[in-house]
C-alpha cells in the first residue's frame, strides 16, 4: 500500500467515525456571546411581533424567533411527531383547542407549569381555559391559555344589499335569532341575489362545527372518552341543520382553509362566514384592503358559542425552559393578550379584561367599525365549556368528510348519517 | 515476512471495506434499523403519544386486510401510478431521442427539460391546485371557452387522478429524459449507420436499436418511477389543500397509501396500525420492482 492509499484509508475511517459522532452529538442554540435564542412555534397569526421586541428589551441576551405554519392540520401533525420524538418542537409551542386532550395523554413531555407558579395566576383565566390543559388528577398543567373563540357572524354588506336584505348589523342580528331563521334568511338571500356563483355561506362544515360547539357540553365523546355520536342529540341536531342548509342550496361547497376559500373572500363567492374572533384577522388578510368596510360583524344564531382558542406550552425538549416559561407567562398575561387582540383581533381568555374600556369599547375599522369588543365579549361571557376527547380531531375529520361528500352530491343526506357514524367509529379506534 | 509488510497486507485487505463502510453504516442506522423497528411496532397496539399499549401479534395485519379505506387508497395509488408513469416513460424516451438529434442550442433544451424538476414540489402543488381549481381555475376557464361545463376536479375519482398525474408527469418527464439521453449517447453511432444502410426507417431504428440498447437504463428509470409512484404523497396532499387535506377528498377519492399511513399515524394517533401500513407499502414496492424487472427483461436486447 503506497502513501496515497494509506492517506485515503485513514480519511475513510475518519469519515466513518465522523458519521457515528454526528449521530450522537447535539448542538445547542447558545451562541458564543451568551445570547440565547427562543424558538416559538405557532400556527397562523398570533400578533406577537411587538410583544417579542418588548420581552427582548426586558430580558437582555434573549432573542426570539417565530415560525408560523399556516395549515393547522400540517402543524398538528408535525407537533405530534416532534413531541412524540421529544425533539425539535421549539422552546414554546401553541396547542390548539382540539389537541389539548391529546397532549394531556403525555403530560411528562411538557414542563409542568405548576412548578413555575401556576397556582398564583390560575384564577385569572376563564375556568374552562385553566382546566383544559390540566390533567384530570390535577397534578400537572401543560399550557397557559392565550385566546378563546367567542363566536359571531361575519357578513358582506354589499351582497346583502344586492339581495335586498338589511345591511345594518342590529337589523341583521334580528334576522336570525335561531339557525332555522338563518336558513330562511339564506333562502331569501339566494332568491334576491339571483346569481348561482354567489352563495349565502362558505361551507356546510364551518356552520356545522359552530352549531355543534353551541349545542351541549360534550360533542363526540363523553368525559370517559367513550364515543357518543349516536346518543348525543347535539351531534344529530348540528348534522340535520347543516343538511337543511345544503338542501336549500345555501353553501358555496368550498373546502375551508383551501386556496379556493381564500379566493372566495376576495371574489365574493359567499356572503357569511361563522366568525370566531381570530377569523377577523383571517378575513382581513384574505379579502385585502380593497374590501375594507364591506365586511361587517353581527351576532351568531343561537346566541353564543366557541370555535378554537389556543394555549402556549413549553416542551421538555427545550434547552431554555426557564426563559421559555417566562415568555409564555408574559404572552398570556393581560398585557400580552391585549397586544394580540390589538394586532390580530384574538379575544383574551382573561375575564378581568372584559370589563376594561380598551376591550369593551374596541371597534374594528376594517369591519365597518363593528364593536368587536362588545360582540365577542358577549359571546365569551356566555361560553359554556365543551369537552373534546383525545380522538376529537380524527372523528371530526371523519364527520366533516362525510358532510362534504353530501354537500358535493356524492351521497344523499340519508346515506350520509350512518356513513358518518361508521366513519366516526373507525376513527375513534 | 516483516511486521511492516504484514501490516501493509492487512491494510490492503481491510481498506476497501473501510471505503464502502460509510454507506452501509448510514444505511444500517437510517434504513435497516427503522425498517425492523417499524415491523416491531406494527405488532403492537401503539399510540403515538401514549406509547406502547401491548403486544397484539398479527391483529393489525388482519384488520388491514379488511380495511376498505386501505384498499381504496391502494386502488387510488395504483391508478394514479399507471396513469402517471406509463405516459411519462414513453414521453421521456421520445424526448431523449429528440434531444439526441441535431438541435440548435442543444444545452438550452437539455437544461430546459430539467427545469420542472428543480421547482419545489410545494410550489408545483399549489400552482396546479389553482390551475385545476373548480371556481376560478384556468383549466375550467379554458373548458368554458369551448363550451364544456366546469369540472369539479377534486370531486371525482377520474378527474382528481388525472390532475395529479399531470402534476407528476410535468415534474418527472424531463428528469427521466435526461437520464435516458445520457445512456443514448453511449450507443455506438455505427449501429445506426448500419441500420440506415440496411434501409431501416427512423421508427424502426428507434424500436430495434435505441430501445434494446437502452434496456438497462429503462429498467432503472422504471424502477425509480415505480418506487416514487407507489409512495406518492406530496402532490395529492397539496392538490386537496385545506382542512382534512390528508384524507384526499371528501370520500378519499385521491388518498394514496402514503397519505393513509400519515393520517393513521398522526391524525388517528395509531402508530402501530400505521407501521403495519408502512410495512405492507414496503412489501408492495418490493413486489412491484420485481414485476418491473421481469416485464422489462422481455424487451429484446441486442447482445
Amino acid at each position: 500500500m503506497n502513501r496515497t492509499q494509506r492517506i485515503a484509508a485513514a480519511a475513510a475511517s475518519a469519515l466513518v467515525v465522523g458519521v457515528l459522532a454526528a449521530g450522537c452529538g447535539g448542538s445547542g442554540d447558545e451562541s458564543s456571546d451568551g445570547t440565547i435564542t427562543l424558538r416559538v412555534n405557532l400556527f397562523g397569526q398570533f400578533g406577537y411581533k411587538d410583544l417579542y421586541r418588548q420581552f427582548e428589551k426586558e430580558h437582555p441576551g434573549v432573542k426570539i424567533v417565530e415560525t408560523a405554519e399556516g395549515d393547522l392540520g400540517k402543524y398538528n401533525t408535525k407537533l405530534s411527531q416532534q413531541i412524540a420524538a421529544n425533539a425539535s418542537a421549539g422552546d414554546v409551542v401553541a396547542i390548539e383547542e382540539g389537541q389539548t386532550v391529546n397532549f394531556l395523554q403525555t403530560p411528562d413531555k411538557f414542563v409542568n407549569l405548576q412548578e413555575h407558579g401556576y397556582d398564583a395566576i390560575k384564577g385569572d383565566y376563564l375556568p374552562y381555559v385553566a382546566n383544559a390543559t390540566t390533567t384530570s388528577d390535577g397534578s400537572a398543567t401543560i399550557g397557559l391559555g392565550t385566546d378563546v373563540g367567542g363566536l359571531a357572524m361575519c357578513y358582506r354588506r354589499d351582497l346583502f344589499e344586492q339581495a335586498g336584505l338589511p345591511t345594518d348589523r342590529e337589523e341583521v342580528a334580528k334576522l336570525w335569532p335561531t339557525w332555522e331563521d338563518f336558513i330562511t334568511t339564506g333562502e331569501k338571500f339566494q332568491q334576491g341575489i339571483g346569481d348561482d356563483k354567489i352563495h349565502f355561506v362558505d361551507a356546510a362544515t364551518n356552520t356545522y362545527n359552530s352549531i355543534l360547539m353551541q349545542g351541549s357540553d360534550e360533542t363526540y365523546f363523553d368525559r370517559d372518552n367513550k364515543l357518543v355520536v349516536e346518543s348525543n342529540p347535539a351531534v344529530k341536531n348540528a348534522w340535520d341543520i347543516a343538511n337543511e342548509m345544503i338542501d336549500a342550496g345555501l353553501t358555496a361547497k368550498i373546502v375551508a382553509f383551501s386556496k379556493e376559500w381564500d379566493a372566495g373572500f376576495k371574489n365574493g363567492s359567499f356572503a357569511t362566514v361563522a366568525c370566531p374572533a381570530w377569523m377577523t384577522g383571517n378575513i382581513k388578510g384574505q379579502a385585502g384592503d380593497a374590501l375594507a368596510g364591506v365586511w361587517d360583524i353581527t351576532t351568531v344564531p343561537g346566541g353564543s358559542g366557541n370555535w378554537g382558542g389556543s394555549w402556549l406550552a413549553v416542551p421538555k425538549s427545550s434547552k431554555h425552559q426557564k426563559e421559555a416559561v417566562e415568555l409564555i407567562k408574559f404572552l398570556s398575561s393581560a398585557e400580552g393578550q391585549m397586544g394580540a387582540f390589538e394586532a390580530e383581533g384574538r379575544l383574551p381568555s382573561l375575564p378581568a379584561l372584559y370589563d376594561t374600556p380598551e376591550l369593551k369599547d374596541a371597534t374594528n375599522p376594517y369591519f365597518n367599525d363593528a364593536p368587536v369588543g362588545q360582540l365577542f365579549v358577549a359571546g365569551a361571557k356566555n361560553l359554556k365549556p365543551v369537552y373534546l376527547g383525545a380522538k376529537n380531531v380524527p372523528v371530526r375529520d371523519a364527520f366533516e368528510n362525510v358532510l362534504r361528500s353530501v354537500e358535493n352530491g356524492q351521497r344523499s343526506a340519508k346515506e350520509g348519517w350512518p356513513e358518518a357514524v361508521k366513519a366516526a367509529e373507525k376513527a375513534a379506534k | 515476512m516483516k511486521i511492516r509488510d504484514r501490516l501493509t497486507k492487512t491494510e490492503a485487505r481491510v481498506a476497501p471495506y473501510a471505503f464502502i463502510s460509510p454507506f452501509f453504516i448510514v444505511f444500517a442506522i437510517f434504513g435497516l434499523f427503522p425498517l425492523i423497528y417499524t415491523l416491531w411496532v406494527s405488532l403492537h397496539d401503539w399510540s403515538l403519544l401514549a406509547g406502547n399499549q401491548g403486544f397484539v401479534g398479527l391483529d393489525n395485519y388482519r384488520e388491514l386486510a379488511q380495511d376498505a379505506d386501505f384498499w381504496r387508497a391502494l386502488t387510488n395509488t395504483l391508478g394514479i401510478f399507471v396513469l402517471a408513469t406509463v405516459p411519462q416513460l414513453v414521453l421521456a424516451t421520445v424526448l431523449a431521442q429528440v434531444l439526441n438529434s441535431k438541435l440548435r442550442a442543444k444545452t438550452f433544451w437539455r437544461m430546459g427539460v430539467l427545469l420542472p424538476n428543480v421547482t419545489s414540489v410545494a410550489a408545483v402543488g399549489i400552482i396546479f391546485g389553482l390551475i385545476f381549481a373548480r371556481d376560478y381555475g384556468v383549466v375550467n376557464w379554458g373548458l368554458g371557452l369551448v363550451g364544456v361545463g366546469p369540472v369539479d376536479w377534486q370531486g371525482h375519482r377520474w378527474s382528481s387522478w388525472l390532475a395529479i398525474s399531470v402534476m407528476v408527469d410535468w415534474r418527472w418527464t424531463g428528469y427521466n429524459a435526461l437520464i435516458l439521453l445520457a445512456s443514448l449517447q453511449a450507443v455506438p453511432k455505427e449501429l445506426y449507420e448500419a441500420a440506415r444502410i440496411d434501409g431501416a426507417s427512423a421508427w424502426r431504428q428507434f424500436w430495434s436499436v435505441t430501445v434494446p440498447m437502452l434496456r438497462p437504463t429503462i429498467i432503472f428509470v422504471s424502477i425509480v418511477a415505480t418506487i416514487g409512484g407507489i409512495q406518492l404523497f406530496t402532490e395529492p396532499l397539496l392538490f386537496g389543500a385545506g382542512v382534512n387535506a390528508i384524507s384526499g377528498g371528501s370520500t378519499g377519492q385521491f388518498q394514496t397509501v402514503a397519505m393513509y399511513l400519515v393520517q393513521q399515524a398522526f391524525t388517528g394517533q395509531r402508530f402501530g396500525y400505521a407501521s403495519t401500513v408502512a410495512w405492507v407499502l414496503f412489501l408492495l414496492v418490493a413486489v412491484f420492482a420485481v414485476i418491473n424487472v421481469a416485464l422489462l427483461r422481455r424487451i429484446r436486447s441486442v447482445d
